[in-house]
């Protein structure tokens, strides 16, 4: 298969995957100010995050500094992105299905990493290979392991997330058609990919020179690829932009959840900096129509927050 | 588990109710409990109430929606709730809550790792009907159906089918009333999603747009209150009466002289009681003057609008009203010139004016908060409060109320104060900002409407009768009494009927009653036997 093909064709879609994340996550962030909704343990608490506490268990507590933890939250962050280990405590069955999908692709998103330093030193000349200097021999044989153990388990674990939602009916009824379709394609990519490195390409060194051409953006030397590795590139750079416009998208929208929702306790002080943005939320103006609020468009939230209440029949 | 597998698609289709509740499918009670007879049967809803209200979801009714006349009024009625959902999505009519609620439509997983943590669809036997995800993957098909992709060749292939009638938005309504907004099922969450979170948004669109929610909550309630100053229906010179009445019973009882203070400018501390308080449990805030007459304290109470009632139900259902009474409390602080607002004994009450609230409440009315737990705290451990723990002999555990402990991470004084106090003290299983609520959340405690207390008590409140027997096992003789400390108003209102419901009192002596009783109930000042060992 033609490299330069491939090339515009990766390039172009990790650019849609790229825009398209970061489209989302700016369109989030610049969602208005909300009321706090935050739900213990919050974990940046300092020493009280063990046992769910906050800096609403101190005595005057507007008085005094509030102590907060990076530390802390990287303790449960760490665990719950890596590990999972919400699903581990709370749905052990569910774990070994999905926990198997998730490290695979992490492990194939460290794959990705090391393709491209592969990739770079290969374009500087260094050798990456099982008789190298000993970087390239350790690159060489950590980007071996790290390949075939991330595509059998995302492809273990996506079978097995395919079966359960198959058969078990409680898991079937909640699984939308297009759910099956992110599985199915999960499933056929992954099992490409490995076929693509039994039978083709198996210590990675085509993928690696690929990786050479795209660092490079050389797509007149852009080496041509077997016709599975070429498939896999296609269904992978495809898959990379496809997640992003689905409610996978959660891999980066969990931050929002845990930072802007769960976690997000800052209080609103006198004089600080939440209270202009306070102050411009209460200025929109309000339609909802049941009689005790009667809002005309026209009136806003502190008009709404300081009427009398008047009830009509409905 | 219900014998017929209910679908999403079912809530569509009309039938006379989606699902059927009994008992035989509840989840066991612990010993002494664990035979059917020694469980009240659940009620049926009357013939008359099916006919004249909404009634097809199970077999209570929350809401009580008079049932349309014609066709012409369901499309009426299904038109105003998509105008309604329409609104819940922009950020002038929905700020409130647009970024968390958007956060949890979009990106759910369906892994059901939510499902195990609510105690609603474990005491029900895993009524598909009550699982967490149920009402909130209803939701959010009507919401990409008819908000976010409003229609499209591939939108049934993403989101799933829905119909929207009338059966899908009265069902809905009433669904939005089987959850108690604990948030329990949000923890553990893996990616954050919030079921209660949704059930809340779900529940304002009914209120805000088509002006449907309970009357307990909202005319007998948040109305009431903002009309005559207490949802109790007292307005200020029956308040201070009965203050009095309770000033001179308290009086007597402890030997403390206590005289509660009303509009006192400039006094160190504001303290809100749930008015509900006053009516119900008169010795809780007797209790409450007499700890802060003892230790000195600067404090008053307050006769304006909503001034004495902590209560805030709009909180659970009603964004405006919330907005207004937290208003009126903040006023209230702001006229008297306090430096603190003291919130008593109710969770809610809590959570709504120190954390809700505090987005809405700015400048000179932004008055600082702080609960009774932590000023009790300091009142006790500065030794402003002599006490005597061996007064407090008896068996004695902990109930968590979940807008104060999971919803506002106040976890530890209460703890501190009970185990100086209480040498008996032991801890529900699980406990601290994993508990589980009393089954009165949200709500439920003050709505009794039909039979929706049977449904209450054997079902949302069927996992604390749980812990409660657990916490107590060893000590079920009923000889020895035992003692539910319940910090919080509605939780120990939704206490007293479960412990009267399956007859706690009379058969095992376990009662309970506040966090102040208890700390009087050993005070060194005080006369002894300050708690009343009765079924109050």
């Amino acid at each position: 298969m033609p490299g330069s093909i491939l090339l515009v064709l990766t390039y172009v879609l990790v650019i849609l995957f790229v825009a398209v994340v970061a489209s989302r996550a700016v369109r989030i962030a610049r969602l208005p100010i909300h009321l706090r909704w935050e739900l213990y343990p919050v974990a940046h608490e300092k020493r009280r995050a063990s046992y769910g506490g906050s800096y609403l268990e101190e005595p005057d507590w507007w008085t005094k500094p509030r102590q907060s933890s990076l530390l802390g939250e990287l303790k449960v962050m760490i665990p719950e992105i890596l590990l999972l280990a919400g699903v581990w405590e709370h749905n052990r069955k569910h774990w070994w299905r999905t926990f198997p999908f998730h490290f695979g692709l992490y492990l194939l998103a460290a794959l990705v990493a090391l393709l491209l330093v592969g990739g770079i030193a290969t374009a500087a000349g260094a050798a990456v290979g099982p008789n190298g200097s000993l970087p390239g021999t350790v690159l060489y044989y950590l980007t071996y392991v790290v390949g075939y153990a991330g595509l059998a388990l995302a492809l273990g674990g996506a079978l097995a997330l395919l079966g359960r939602r198959s058969l078990d009916p409680d898991y079937r009824e909640y699984t939308k058609k297009a759910d099956y379709f992110n599985l199915v394609f999960f499933v056929v990519t992954l099992a490409v990919a490995l076929a693509a490195h039994r039978f083709v390409d198996p210590d990675f060194a085509q993928l690696r020179s690929y990786f050479a051409s795209l660092v490079t953006f050389d797509f007149a030397g852009a080496a041509v690829v077997a016709w599975l590795t070429g498939l896999e590139i296609v269904l992978a750079s495809v898959l990379l932009a496809y997640i992003p416009l689905t409610h996978m998208s959660h891999f980066f929208t969990k931050w929002f959840m845990y930072h802007d929702v769960r976690w997000s306790d800052e209080p609103n002080l006198r004089g600080g900096r939440l209270e202009q943005k306070v102050a411009e939320v209460l200025e929109y103006p309000v339609s909802w129509s049941a009689s005790h609020i009667g809002g005309d468009g026209k009136k806003n939230w502190v008009d709404v927050a300081t009427s009398d209440v008047e009830e009509k029949k409905e | 588990m219900t014998k017929k597998r209910i679908t999403i698609e079912d809530i569509s289709k009309p039938s006379k109710k989606l699902t059927e509740l009994r008992k035989e499918d509840f989840k066991p009670l612990p010993p002494p409990l664990d035979t059917p007879e020694s469980t009240p049967d659940f009620a049926p809803l009357g013939e008359k109430a099916r006919e004249q209200y909404e009634a097809s979801l199970d077999d209570t009714i929350a809401l009580s929606i008079p049932k349309p006349k014609n066709k012409q009024e369901e499309d009426e009625l299904v038109a105003k709730f998509l105008s309604g959902l329409q609104k819940l999505f922009t950020k002038e009519n929905n700020w409130t809550f647009l970024q968390p609620l958007l956060l949890s439509m979009d990106y759910c997983a369906s892994c059901h790792t939510c499902s195990d943590s609510c105690h609603i669809y474990e005491a029900s036997g895993r009524n598909p009907v009550y699982r967490p995800a149920y009402r909130s993957e209803v939701f959010r098909r009507l919401y990409k159906k008819h908000v976010k992709s409003k229609g499209g060749l591939l939108q049934a292939w993403r989101d799933g089918e829905i119909e929207l009638n009338w059966t899908t938005v009265a069902r809905l309504a009433e669904l939005a009333y089987r959850c108690n907004l604990c948030r329990r099922c949000a923890q553990t969450c893996p990616i954050g999603v919030d079921n209660g979170l949704i059930t809340h948004e779900i529940r304002k669109l009914f209120s805000q747009e088509m002006g449907i929610a309970p009357k307990e909550l909202h005319e007998s309630g948040s109305v009431l209150q903002l009309k005559v100053g207490s949802s109790t229906g007292m307005n200020k010179e029956v308040a201070k009466d009965n203050m009095e009445f309770i000033d001179e019973d308290v009086s007597e009882k402890t030997g403390i002289t206590v005289k509660t203070p009303w509009d006192k400018a400039g006094a160190d501390i504001l303290l809100i009681h749930n008015a509900g308080e006053i009516m119900a449990w008169p010795m809780n805030p007797g209790a409450f003057g007499v700890i802060f007459e003892v230790a000195g304290v600067s404090w008053t109470m307050s006769s304006e609008i909503a001034g004495y009632d902590g209560i805030n139900y709009g909180v659970w259902y009603d964004d405006a009203q919330f907005a207004r009474v937290a208003v009126k409390h903040a006023e209230a602080a702001k006229k008297l010139g306090v430096k603190k607002i003291v919130l008593g004994e109710c969770g809610h009450a809590h959570k709504a004016l120190t954390v809700i609230a505090d987005r809405v409440l700015s400048g000179d009315l932004n008055i600082p908060r702080e609960s009774a737990m932590v000023t009790l705290e300091d009142l006790i451990f500065s030794g402003r409060i002599k006490v005597d723990p061996s007064r407090n002999d008896f068996p004695v555990t902990l109930h968590d109320p979940c807008n104060l402990v999971r919803l506002m991470g106040i976890v530890e004084p209460q703890r501190r104060i009970i185990r100086h106090i209480a040498p008996r003290f032991r801890e529900m299983e699980p406990h601290g900002v994993y508990n589980y609520c009393c089954g009165g959340g949200s709500g439920f405690a003050i709505m009794s409407g039909h039979n929706f207390s049977d449904w209450r008590n054997q079902l949302s409140g069927r996992k604390k009768v749980e812990q409660i027997l657990n916490a107590f096992k060893d000590e079920m003789d009923p000889s020895i009494r035992k003692f539910v400390c319940a910090p919080c108003s509605n939780c120990k209102g939704q206490i007293r009927d479960l412990i009267a419901y399956y007859d706690l009192w009379e058969k095992y002596s376990i009662t309970y009653d506040g966090l102040v009783e208890l700390i009087v109930n050993c005070m060194t000042d005080v006369k002894e036997g300050f708690i009343e060992w009765e079924m109050h």
